[in-house]
């Protein structure tokens, strides 16, 4: 769906002024119906763009709206540090983790999966991990990292601005790496990226107060946003093939030879290491999804 | 399709116009007392409120403080007061403002002022979290817990609510003295009061029968006039007051 609806804009057959948008016709269904099953989304429609879906197509284009992938973790949640050494005591659920339930596509409500069943199991499991949990000795420079990551942030008087980055990095990701991606494409995303780090250490902050500074936060998220741009590129251009929300122009069709294994990315000093994990198979073996 | 395409509105390229905003600044590190300042900046007919905002902390002043999250009317966290009334800032596009005028921007009331238009939530999630909002059933199910239609359409309307606290912190009665539980806490408790699922209705109605319960409500409206969700706050605020005497319906 994503795909035809780029196409479209692609190959210039795109709606409105500047043709970057494609229709969505709801109007041979009954306005019960749309009351009853897209009340979100027609609201959008009449209060963001005053469209009327009852009887007017609705403007619409795909847009990232959840991140496929994550931290890894097994079914108990615990984060694993490789394929499967776990972390002792750490937990992640939710969007930012990946217990690959979804496969290669994340498929619509699923994403509540993610938070009521394996949110509930990372407590469970927490709590039994806590009961029998020894303390450990901290070292005294424990937090001497952070603090020194968010006191320079603070003080920084650097000439690039936060949303500048921000925003170029967003439509590098945007145009290359999202719905269409090659490895000329993605290449082009990891050298933008290399770019965005280096002007991200000459970057301004001006809110240096101490208390609820969100002029730091995103100058901070902005830092991770770069380094999860970079993983999702980098591992996008590793794998070479065609597979659920994944679709490279230039390896078009899917490879359960080389490809039915999780990525895996791994920060080192200067780049990212790729590893690949085997996939589990057990009662629903994976297939071709065919329409 | 082609009727369809063909009978489409062209929605126009808007043009863009400036406008003044004064928001309410309060820096708790250095300022005694709240300050207005004003920001003039330039918009497009389909910004809201909220872009104007982020245009401000983007490439005015990265100090601006406001919370957003979504920016779509979902997540429930820019609720501020603009021009006198409580909305979301991500739902209230400037061209429906009168932008001949500067617009006014200011916290939330009733609720402290932790740093411009941020406020200390907690009071508001205290009350939400006293009427025991989650569903409270004494068997342990096998399988899922069928409800028919009719008996989920009972409480459909405050199933909407996403806790931005427009509606509780429009409430004169809130603002008096902070005690009231207020509209968003009554509109939580409802959603499960009135669930055909869940056996604890006795236990909120009784807690919503306290002095600082339901009886403090004035039936002024505000709340429904603030719910950027269209709720009917005040009406379900009147059936909780209904059950409490009568026993749910």
């Amino acid at each position: 769906m994503a795909r035809a609806m780029a196409n479209e804009v692609r190959e210039g057959r795109g709606a409105g002024p500047n043709k970057d948008y494609v229709l969505l016709d709801l109007t041979h269904l009954e306005p019960a119906v749309i009351d009853a099953k897209l009340p979100d989304i027609t609201e959008f429609a009449r209060t963001y763009l005053g469209v009327e879906p009852y009887t007017e197509p609705v403007p619409v284009f795909p847009t990232a709206h959840y991140a496929m992938g994550g931290i890894p973790t097994n079914i108990k949640a615990e984060v694993l540090r490789d394929n499967d050494t776990v972390v002792p005591g750490l937990y992640a659920a939710g969007e930012c983790a990946c217990v690959s339930v979804h496969g290669a596509n994340r498929l619509g409500t699923n994403s509540l999966l993610d938070i009521n069943v394996f949110g509930k199991r990372a407590g469970i499991y927490a709590v039994e991990y806590a009961k029998d949990a020894k303390f450990v000795d901290v070292p005294e420079d424990a937090i001497a990292e952070t603090v020194k990551l968010i006191e320079h942030m603070r003080n920084a008087t650097g000439t690039e601005k936060i949303a500048v980055i921000r925003k170029e990095l967003q439509d590098t990701m945007d145009k290359n790496a999202q719905v269409y991606r090659t490895e000329e494409s993605l290449n082009e995303a990891l050298d933008k990226i290399k770019e965005l780090r280096k002007r991200y250490e000459h970057i301004q902050v001006q809110d240096r107060g101490m208390r609820f500074n969100t002029d730091l936060l995103e100058a901070i998220e902005l830092g991770f946003l770069l380094d999860l741009a970079e993983v999702l590129a980098f591992t996008a251009r590793e794998r070479r093939e065609s597979r659920g929300g994944h679709f490279r122009e230039d390896y078009e069709t899917r490879d359960d030879e080389k490809f039915m294994v999780h990525s895996m990315a791994y920060k080192t000093e200067s780049d990212i290491k790729i590893d690949w994990k085997p996939v589990t198979i057990t009662n629903y073996p994976p297939m071709e999804r065919k329409y | 399709m082609s009727t369809a395409v063909e009978s489409v509105k062209e929605i126009a390229e808007v043009p863009s116009f400036q406008v003044t905003l004064f928001v309410r600044r309060f820096d708790p590190e250095n300022d005694a007392e709240p300050k207005w300042q004003d920001f003039d900046v330039t918009v497009f007919g389909t910004d809201r409120v909220l872009d104007a905002l982020h245009k401000i902390k983007w490439e005015l002043d990265g100090s601006l403080t406001f919370r957003r999250s979504c920016a779509h009317g979902v997540c429930g966290s820019d609720a501020m007061r603009i021009n006198g009334r409580n909305r979301l800032a991500c739902k209230t596009l400037i061209k429906d403002l009168d932008i001949t005028q500067p617009i006014y921007v200011e916290p939330i009331k009733g609720l402290k002022v932790e740093k411009d238009l941020v406020v200390d939530m907690n009071p508001f999630y205290q009350a939400y979290r006293d009427v025991k909002p989650f569903l409270i059933a004494s068997d342990s199910p096998t399988k899922e817990r069928i409800q028919s239609p009719e008996d989920r359409a009972r409480f459909d309307d405050t199933t909407k609510c996403i806790l931005c606290a427009a509606c509780t912190t429009s409430c004169p009665v809130f603002w008096t003295d902070n005690q009231y539980f207020g509209p968003a806490a009554i509109v939580n408790a409802h959603r499960f009061i009135f669930d055909s699922r869940d056996e604890a209705a006795e236990v909120r109605l009784d807690i919503l029968n306290d002095k600082e319960g339901v009886w403090r409500c004035r039936t002024t409206f505000n709340c429904t006039e603030a719910c950027p969700r269209g709720i009917e706050v005040t009406k379900a605020i009147a059936e909780v007051k209904q059950a409490v005497l009568r026993g749910r319906a």
